[in-house]
């Protein structure tokens, strides 16, 4: 318990004097909800390009597409608020050699990387998409244990995006000036905004199993409308941790090849 | 040294030439010290691959006007167009900037924009046999794709993606210009990117927006980045004098602007050491 209390007060620290260096820039945080508000309606326009000669996404309505847009913009708004800010990171931290002290403090080097800074900048992002999935689900009449079945799908996509996310901050170890390799699983990730069935077949099975966006968006959303059968629930939550474990193991074995910036 | 050269008409292009093939040949060198960071942009720009899926599957349907090989055909040149048309000058500006890294530049004998305008032209033939490779990869994973332009799609579709990366980097020059007054100039730049992301044609033909919707976009200058030089690839109708204006109209209100801010921030600036 005292373990787990020092990490608690620990991110209570870090996330108190991230938000006080964040205010600093209360401007940057009026275009953060702009930038986020278009970016609402953009993809409310890609979405209505496909509804709108009638077409619809195999057993998906208009209403049961929007929450899957929700559930896409509150991923990017927790990506924008915990991961970017901290994963992003940790390619500085090896290339400038700053990971020595991070390694020398008495606390998890994982925990450290991951959760050091929070930014404000995502909170648009969560509020927008709470709103669309609220609007959706009234729309579709849904009951609130509906939105509660969507909580643990969507912690388990967020714990899988978070471990993706960290081995591929963590390969800078190796290849250090490589930057770019998040934007890849970013950009590939974009596929989440619309349900997996509008895929032709090979795009599903690599969505599925290759990066697991469907596990992101779509199994959440279908845990909502109570259209999951169990196997893809525990699906996910088998994979959420396997990929935790194993974002450990390979920290582990990455680190074993660090040798610091300057030696 | 070659008097009679150096006497001749054409005098006056000697300097231009000899800026053009020095900082072409060192930027190209320089890109290709990263190549590995370079395919990896080129993979990052992966979205028109994921749109082509939903369309081509959609189409499948027959009621998208278009055919589903049509979908495939002008999405892969949606991410070529996109490719051979990125642009990154204001994040490099605005480090130049804020951390008074202009400040030696603008001691030389040459306006700082050559830089990086030729750092942006040099990458596009560094990232050009990635981008053949990736195109033979698709063709073969996908045969029924396999298309060869017209001569005419060639000519006009090469001169458009020249001017929609000349637009480009215009506009967003001008944005960084901004740097020189607020500090997250990058800020409204990825405002502005949200409307070339959904506006440009990336996510959709033109030809699938309502008619109002298209008429107000074909007036802004965001189709003619992506639509127009994908469709002229493809062979879809496009208007093409009215693109090519369109094209040099934007670019010239761009440009003046460009030019009466870079006068007044340069007035202003007060960067480390200045």
């Amino acid at each position: 318990m005292s373990q787990l209390g020092r990490y608690f007060r620990v991110l209570k620290l870090f996330w108190s004097v991230a938000i006080a260096a964040e205010l600093e820039y209360r401007l940057n945080f009026v275009i953060a909800g702009l930038s986020s508000l278009g970016g609402l309606a953009g993809n409310l326009f890609g979405l209505f390009l496909f509804y709108r000669t009638g077409y619809e996404f195999q057993d998906w309505s208009w209403e049961e597409a929007l929450i899957v847009l929700g559930v896409f913009t509150l991923l990017q708004g927790v990506s924008a608020t915990f991961l970017v800010p901290n994963l992003n990171k940790i390619v500085d931290h090896v290339q400038q050699g700053t990971l020595d002290f991070v390694l020398l403090k008495p606390i998890s080097s994982q925990f450290w990387l991951s959760t050091r800074t929070v930014s404000p900048w995502g909170l648009p992002d969560l509020f927008f998409g709470l709103v669309i999935i609220v609007y959706a689900g009234s729309r579709l009449g849904l009951s609130s244990s509906a939105y509660l079945a969507l909580v643990p799908p969507l912690l388990f996509g967020i714990a899988s995006l978070y471990s993706l996310w960290f081995m591929l901050g963590a390969t800078s170890i190796w290849f250090v000036k490589i930057y770019n390799v998040t934007e890849v699983l970013r950009g590939l990730l974009e596929a989440g905004r619309f349900p997996i069935v509008g895929y032709p077949a090979a795009y599903r099975i690599f969505f599925t199993f290759v990066i697991p966006v469907a596990f992101l968006t779509t199994v959440p959303a279908q845990m909502m409308l109570q259209r999951t059968e169990v196997p893809w629930l525990i699906g996910s939550a088998v994979l959420a941790i396997a990929l935790l474990q194993l974002s450990k193991w390979f920290w582990q074995y990455a680190l074993r090849f660090y040798t610091s910036a300057s030696s | 040294m070659v008097p009679i050269l150096m006497a001749a008409p054409w005098r006056w292009l000697y300097r231009p030439w000899r800026i053009f093939r020095v900082f072409s040949v060192i930027y190209y060198a320089y890109m290709v010290e990263y190549r590995a960071e370079l395919i990896l942009w080129m993979l990052s720009g992966s979205f028109p691959l994921i749109l082509m899926g939903l369309w081509n599957q959609a189409a499948q349907s027959g009621q998208m006007g278009l055919q589903p090989v049509e979908f495939v055909r002008y999405f892969l040149a949606v991410f070529l167009a996109r490719q051979f048309t990125v642009v990154w000058v204001i994040w490099e500006f605005e480090k130049e900037v804020v951390q008074g890294k202009l400040s030696p530049l603008l001691l030389q004998p040459i306006d700082p924009v050559w830089r990086h305008f030729f750092s942006h032209f040099s990458e596009r033939f560094a990232r050009l046999p990635f981008a053949i490779l990736l195109v033979g990869l698709f063709f073969w994973l996908y045969p029924d794709a396999i298309w060869m332009p017209t001569l005419y799609g060639w000519f006009w579709g090469l001169i458009a993606i020249t001017l929609s990366f000349c637009l480009r980097f215009i506009m967003q020059y001008t944005f960084a210009m901004l740097a020189f007054w607020v500090e997250r100039a990058t800020a409204i730049q990825q405002f502005w990117y949200l409307f070339y992301i959904f506006l440009s044609g990336m996510i959709a033909p033109l030809e699938l927006f309502p008619p109002a919707v298209r008429e107000f976009v074909l007036w802004t200058p965001f189709p003619y980045m992506i639509y127009f030089p994908a469709s002229l690839l493809v062979g879809l109708p496009v208007d093409l004098g009215r693109g090519l204006v369109t094209i040099l109209f934007w670019g010239g209100v761009s440009l003046a602007i460009n030019r009466w801010l870079w006068r007044r921030g340069l007035r202003h600036y007060s960067g480390m050491g200045a």
